[in-house]
């Protein structure tokens, strides 16, 4: 298991030892258990899980929206448990967050809704305006400023959450779910303009989802939350090449494995790394080892323009035929596990 | 037809009412709507919860609104006399329709701030707003439309109980309807009284409800 994550390099985010407990009628439940978490300033940090699995819990104790029942929160030098009330909605201000419902003043204009932070953190009106007009420039919606949310669609909500979550100049963007409303297209287009933030101003993301594809497209590390506990956390790349827990390889090959069903026989797996492409490889392999293959499974992705995955692929009976494939594989230095699948 | 004094008297008594019921309205806001926003933030899943508070108030509010206006009206006499120095008139009827009317405004109060979207507070929550900044800067703004809505119907049941304090005293068109069609059988001052009366609470009902609706934006 890849587990504990090697500290970040220069982290603004420190969770150790978090576990939450919530006290129902129907008793006690732990929705998060012995957490420890590292983020690295600057980074954007997915947490995925499925539904239930504790993901918002722990993005909420994150900024003490819920408090701890154990463990403790550092974020920038700071121990959050340690903090006063009002120093706690201070350090608040530096935690910008954003919802999957986008939560809106519904009676304020776009303005008005980038205009509260600003309001409570005692800039004078002018200046507020003025900022939520950059702001709203900087999300791409600079003629919407007097729009309600109920004007506006999904995405441009977010856009408008966004930039209010952006107005105190914040260290750290929080996102629990923030694409999970929207089609397919805006929630590329709302992705890119987190990484545009992440990028032009250096503010360190977390992007809490249940789909792997968001983590994908822009996440650097990738912490996995199966019920209350982190399963695994590492770099993207690394975890989809080689995904060590069941829950990693349930997310990233949703489709399933259909390694159960099959007789028994040999097999090998190839994984890309990121360094091929997968195409001419197999083509290649039929052709140099002059043996028919089967492909069992596969399941490949393009990440920024590279292959990623793994392909599932039955050898030949014949024993120098196997042989062949391994020395190819070896060959063109693609890293590979001989299996053997049982039923 | 009636005759033109009872037409006079019938004017003044609209006007005495109009007095009776903006004053208690207004008073009973005084005090109704800090108690309903107490309510509402003490509550179980309110910002800061206080459930001896909540519990101490929702009882005394309860017990309040349980005792029939009439009954409670003459039960608080001592203290009306003690506010006003009389029981009679509609100056003296202004006390029992705020104690009457507080509670129940406190109520209304509560379920519209109630209705304000949890996310929401709980986005204000995370840019750092202290629960006085959410009470002022986001429940109340945001139940505006719904807190317009439950300003109309408590007017109209203030209007309702100024007409009951008639029967024991109270003034405006709840005596002269007690004292001409009651007592003396003027079955067609009666029915002046009541038009005006369903007149004048379809006039509140209407303008609250238009206004609400007028400044509400969440309709596009
Ligand atoms: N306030 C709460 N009271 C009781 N149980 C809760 C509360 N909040 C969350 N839970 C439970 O904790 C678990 C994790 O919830 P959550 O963190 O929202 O999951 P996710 O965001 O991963 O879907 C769920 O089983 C949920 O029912
Ligand atoms: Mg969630």
């Amino acid at each position: 298991m890849r587990f504990p994550m090697q500290q970040a390099a220069n982290p603004i985010i420190e969770i150790s030892g978090l576990r939450k407990v919530f006290h129902t009628k129907q008793g006690d439940f732990t929705a998060l258990d012995g957490i420890d978490l590292s983020i690295g300033a600057g980074d954007i940090f997915g947490i995925i899980g499925l539904s239930g699995a504790g993901k918002s819990t722990l993005v909420r104790c994150i900024n003490y929206l819920e408090s701890p029942t154990e463990g403790t929160i550092r974020f920038d030098g700071r121990v959050l448990g340690t903090l006063k009330p009002a120093e706690l909605r201070e350090a608040r201000r530096s935690m910008g967050m954003i919802f999957q419902q986008f939560n809106l003043l519904m009676q304020r204009t776009a303005l008005g809704n980038i205009c509260l932070p600003l309001e409570i953190a005692g800039v004078p009106r002018k200046k507020a305006v003025e900022r939520a007009q950059e702001l709203l420039e900087l999300v791409g919606l600079p003629d919407r400023a007097d729009a309600y949310p109920a004007q506006l669609s999904g995405g441009q909500k977010q856009r408008v959450a966004i930039a209010r979550a952006l107005a105190t100049n914040p260290k750290v963007l929080l996102c629990d779910e923030a694409t999970s409303a929207l089609d397919p297209t805006t929630t590329r287009s709302i992705l890119a303009l987190l990484k545009e933030i992440n990028q032009k101003l250096g503010i360190t993301i977390v992007v809490i989802t249940h789909e792997m594809s968001v983590i994908e497209e822009i996440c650097r590390h990738v912490a996995i939350i199966d019920q209350s506990r982190i399963a695994e956390v590492g770099e993207v790349e690394e975890i989809f090449v080689n995904p060590q827990s069941d829950i990693a390889r349930r997310l990233i090959f949703p489709g399933g494995m259909p390694v159960e069903r099959l007789g028994s026989e040999r097999c090998v797996r190839i994984v890309f790394d990121g360094n091929s492409s997968f195409e001419p490889v197999v083509a290649n392999l039929v052709l140099e080892c002059g043996t028919a293959v089967n492909i069992l499974f596969a399941d490949t992705k393009d990440i920024d323009g590279r292959a990623f995955g793994q392909m599932l692929i039955q050898l030949p009976d014949d024993e120098i035929a196997q042989k062949r494939v391994f020395n190819y594989l070896s060959r063109v230095g693609i890293s590979y596990k001989e299996e053997s699948i049982h039923a | 037809m009636l005759e033109p004094e009872i037409w006079g008297l019938i004017g003044r008594s609209i006007l005495e009412t109009f007095y009776m019921v903006l004053v208690s309205t207004f008073a009973s806001y005084v005090i109704g709507l800090p108690l309903g926003v107490l309510l509402a933030i003490t509550d179980k899943d309110g910002i800061t919860p206080c459930a001896p508070l909540y519990t101490v108030l929702g009882f005394i509010i309860n017990v309040l609104r349980s005792v029939p206006f009439l009954i409670l009206m003459m039960t608080i006499q001592p203290l009306t006399r003690a506010i006003v120095g009389t029981v009679l008139g509609s100056t003296a009827t202004i006390v029992p329709l705020v104690v009457g009317a507080s509670p129940f405004i406190a109520r209304m109060v509560e379920s519209s701030l109630k209705e304000v979207d949890h996310g929401v507070i709980e986005a204000a929550t995370s840019i750092g707003c202290s629960p006085f900044q959410i009470v002022w800067k986001v429940l109340l703004p945001e139940a505006r439309p719904s807190l317009t809505v439950g300003a109309a119907i408590s007017i109209t049941t203030i209007l309702g109980y100024s007409a009951m304090a008639g029967f024991v005293g109270g003034g405006g068109l709840g005596a002269v309807a007690t004292n001409y069609g009651y007592y003396r059988y003027q079955s067609d001052v009666m029915l002046v009284i009541v038009i005006i009366l369903v007149i004048i609470v379809q006039i509140f009902q209407e303008v609250g409800m238009r206004v609400s609706r007028r400044f509400d934006k969440r309709i596009r």
